[in-house]
């Protein structure tokens, strides 16, 4: 039994020696990298979820961020350097994506296309605009996580949907009266339903029931479905993920309920919902800026090499990604950045450039942005037909 | 001149107030040479957290002798009160005092709570305590979860349905936001007042202990029924023990809430993984063991972050070393080998000098 503990003391030391290695390996790493100057490459440093629930997010932004990064490299990089892209762990915990923060840092970041998540953005966006760094989220989009002047995002903000629903639904007059189910706990759908409700006192139709349901109980919405049928709803406004409405579809269609659905980008991979009978989204309507089987050429190409390198298909995150890089790469090349600025200097040519830039990207074409950090582009409203996306 | 003597409990605390100096020393002078990384840097405040919330959920295991899986709640507390505070306040009173008002509000605040839930939970013992703390944690966080506030001219507005039926006036402001919590924090928080907070909840942990009330608090855990028999008021002193532990578990909340700009009550930062959290931190460092507290929380806190560099292996190897960490610590046999391991070397010191004296 000596011996155990002996052996036990030895593999401890040895971890430990490991993990402060690892510690010092980054330290070094950093050092290294000043050292150079960070002479020929670009450091861009990504932030999100890829482990705990928000995993599928974080996975999708870091492979489609590399795969357009790859890209890049691939073409020449960005005015003619090359680029280094590192993607770090937040946890969807806001001190965790502070951490994520200060290791890329440390690593010699010198631009961000993070983080995923709006909690995390708006802790991260404090931070970097302490450092005046560069960032661009491809999908916070809480009000929040553009404050300052330096961040910027690709997808558009919780109030926007809400606003381009509401505004959607009254001038194409698709019902009188609209129920809506949302979850009450998620920052993401709340902020939409919020909007919405405040822009439906100007259309011409009126909210019959609005029932939250939080991430404790998102099982049987038989009581929401119930009190929107019982108030003669003609139309479903569904703010939520895709995981919840098949739930939400499913358990309509039980109730002998149909009526028009309506929902925003977080609908989105509603079709590939496992044991998910696809049939019973038919008619669905959503605001997607992204749809992975959308027949234009660069989304086609996106999602072939997405799926030939990760085996899964592309989501509206991974697509937001995508973007992301792709708008630092113009707004680069736009203000002649060369790596060895500082990163105070790049960020303020970048926030100079990326309002000049227009992108033709998978979220939408004429992309553009201004100062205010917000992304100008169409919202496309997509209708399942046939078990495919149709444009409406 | 007469040889100070100096006591052994004396002499131990006096060990433990040290050891925080040098490392806040050891850590001032690297910040101020500017050797210090960027994670270790940001790391500097959220270590102080920990720290505080090790040792002040150790005064309820470790002295009082009861199994609470709540702390994440009173931090949470802690940290909304303070907040909800500082957003009300910012502009009207001066930085550094507003921050002072918020320590002693978010402290406050949780310790009221600590009575209250202390009251009815403090009459059950063991896993059933444990269980319902575990409950009451919970309570807390959903019911933030819930909680909207807003503020114009007219004052202010609560609602528990959503941020519009407040009906403000357009220029009102919503300040807590349900789910999405209250953003916008000021970042008062800095290492040296983390470092003074320390300081003083040790101050009070380590003197209650050594006083009359701690010696009752630790009969009352030694012995529940000898205790009662002597005439020590048990409620009393268990509510005295949970609720000095809760105000400084909500200490450790409004240095949490004033280091991030955002804050939301998430499973992840006031759930009950967060409270296990806490008491791991407890049970590895040793359980009544206010130093081995600390220095767990802080190992604990900087091995997820060190171990970075493993990307995606890091938790499992967290995990493993957490598991050989608590073996090597508290199995049996390790600690008689640690043991007689001391006694082969400090022994022979021991002998040397026992020669020497004679």
């Amino acid at each position: 039994m000596k011996k155990f503990s002996k052996l036990m003391s030895i593999f401890l030391a040895s971890t430990m020696a490991v993990s402060l290695f690892a510690g010092c390996g980054k330290a070094a790493d950093s050092a290294s990298a000043d050292a150079e100057g960070g002479a020929d490459v670009f450091k861009i440093g990504g932030i999100g979820p890829i482990t705990g629930d928000n995993a599928e997010y974080g996975l999708a932004v870091q492979n489609a961020s590399q795969l357009a990064v790859d890209e890049i490299n691939a073409n020449g990089g960005i005015n003619g350097y090359q680029i280094a892209f590192k993607f770090q762990d937040d946890e969807t915990d806001a001190e965790k994506a502070v951490n994520a923060y200060n290791t890329l840092k440390d690593w010699g970041m010198q631009m961000l296309a993070g983080t995923v998540t709006s909690g995390c953005s708006v802790a991260v966006a404090e931070k970097t605009a302490a450092d005046n760094m560069f960032q661009i989220t491809p999908s916070g989009s809480s009000v929040d996580c553009v404050k300052f002047d330096n961040a910027f995002r690709v997808c558009f903000s919780d109030p926007n949907q809400g606003l381009a629903s509401a505004k959607y639904i009254g001038e194409n007059a698709l019902a009188s009266k609209v129920a809506v189910i949302y979850n009450s706990s998620d920052i993401y759908s709340s902020g939409i339903y919020e909007k919405f409700a405040a822009e439906a006192a100007n259309q011409p139709f009126e909210i019959v029931s609005a029932e939250a349901f939080t991430a404790d109980s998102k099982t049987d919405f038989s009581v929401q479905i119930q009190k929107a049928k019982d108030a003669g709803a003609e139309l479903v406004f569904l703010p939520i993920y895709y995981s919840e409405a098949a739930l939400i579809l499913a358990q309509a269609a039980t109730l002998n309920y149909a009526p028009d659905f309506f929902g925003c980008d977080g609908l989105d991979g509603l079709l590939n919902v496992e044991n998910f009978d696809a049939s019973l989204a038919e008619g669905v309507m959503l605001l997607t800026p992204f749809a992975a089987d959308a027949a234009d050429e660069m989304t086609q190409k996106f999602v072939k090499a997405y799926k030939e390198k990760y085996g899964n298909t592309p989501n509206q995150f991974a697509a937001d990604a995508y973007d992301a890089i792709y708008a630092i790469k113009l707004a680069a090349e736009d203000a002649g950045l060369t790596p060895d600025m500082d990163v105070s200097a790049m960020c303020e040519a970048l926030k100079g450039s990326i309002t000049k830039i227009t992108l033709d990207g998978l979220t939408g074409t004429g992309m553009t942005w201004d100062a205010s950090g917000e992304p100008n582009k169409e919202p496309k409203a997509v209708k399942i037909v046939s078990g495919a996306y149709t444009s409406m | 001149m007469k040889k100070l003597k100096i006591n052994k409990t004396t002499k131990h605390n006096f060990i433990t107030y040290l050891m925080v100096f040098i490392a806040f020393a050891a850590a001032s002078l690297l910040l101020a040479a500017g050797q210090m990384s960027s994670l270790m840097e940001g790391l500097l405040v959220p270590l102080c957290i920990y720290v505080m919330l090790a040792i002040s959920l150790n005064l309820t295991v470790g002295i009082l002798g009861e199994l609470s899986l709540g702390h994440a709640g009173f931090m949470c507390v802690g940290a909304f009160s303070s907040a909800f505070f500082s957003k009300c306040t910012e502009g009207t009173l001066p930085d550094g005092f507003r921050f002072f008002i918020a320590i002693l509000i978010g402290a406050a605040a949780a310790g009221v709570f600590g009575i209250l839930i202390g009251i009815p939970v403090l009459r059950l013992k063991g896993d059933y305590l444990a269980i319902v703390t575990l409950a009451f944690g919970e309570i807390i966080k959903n019911l933030v979860n819930v909680l909207y506030i807003g503020k114009d001219q007219n004052g202010f507005h609560f609602s528990m349905k959503d941020s519009i039926s407040l009906n403000l006036d357009p220029e009102g402001q919503i300040i807590v936001n349900g789910a999405q919590g209250i953003t916008g924090t000021p970042n008062d928080s800095s290492f040296i007042i983390g470092i003074i907070l320390i300081f003083i909840s040790l101050a009070v942990i380590l003197n209650l202990i050594n006083s009359r009330d701690g010696r009752a608090i630790m009969s009352i855990r030694d012995n529940r029924i000898a205790a009662e028999s002597v005439g020590i008021n048990i409620t009393k002193y268990k509510l005295m023990a949970f609720s000095i532990s809760a105000a400084i578990a909500g200490a450790a909340g409004v240095l949490y809430a004033h280091n991030l700009s955002t804050l939301t009550a998430s499973p992840k930062n006031f759930g009950y993984n967060m409270s296990i959290m806490i008491l791991v931190f407890v049970v590895l460092g040793g359980i009544g063991n206010i130093r081995g507290s600390m220095i767990a929380a802080v190992i604990l806190t900087l091995l997820p972050e060190l171990l970075r560099g493993l990307s995606d292996y890091r938790m499992l190897i967290y995990a493993i070393v957490l598991i050989a960490m608590m073996l090597f610590n508290w199995s049996p046999r390790a600690v008689e080998w640690k043991e007689g391991m001391k006694e082969k070397y400090l022994g022979g010191l021991k002998k040397r000098r026992e020669k020497e004296v004679k």
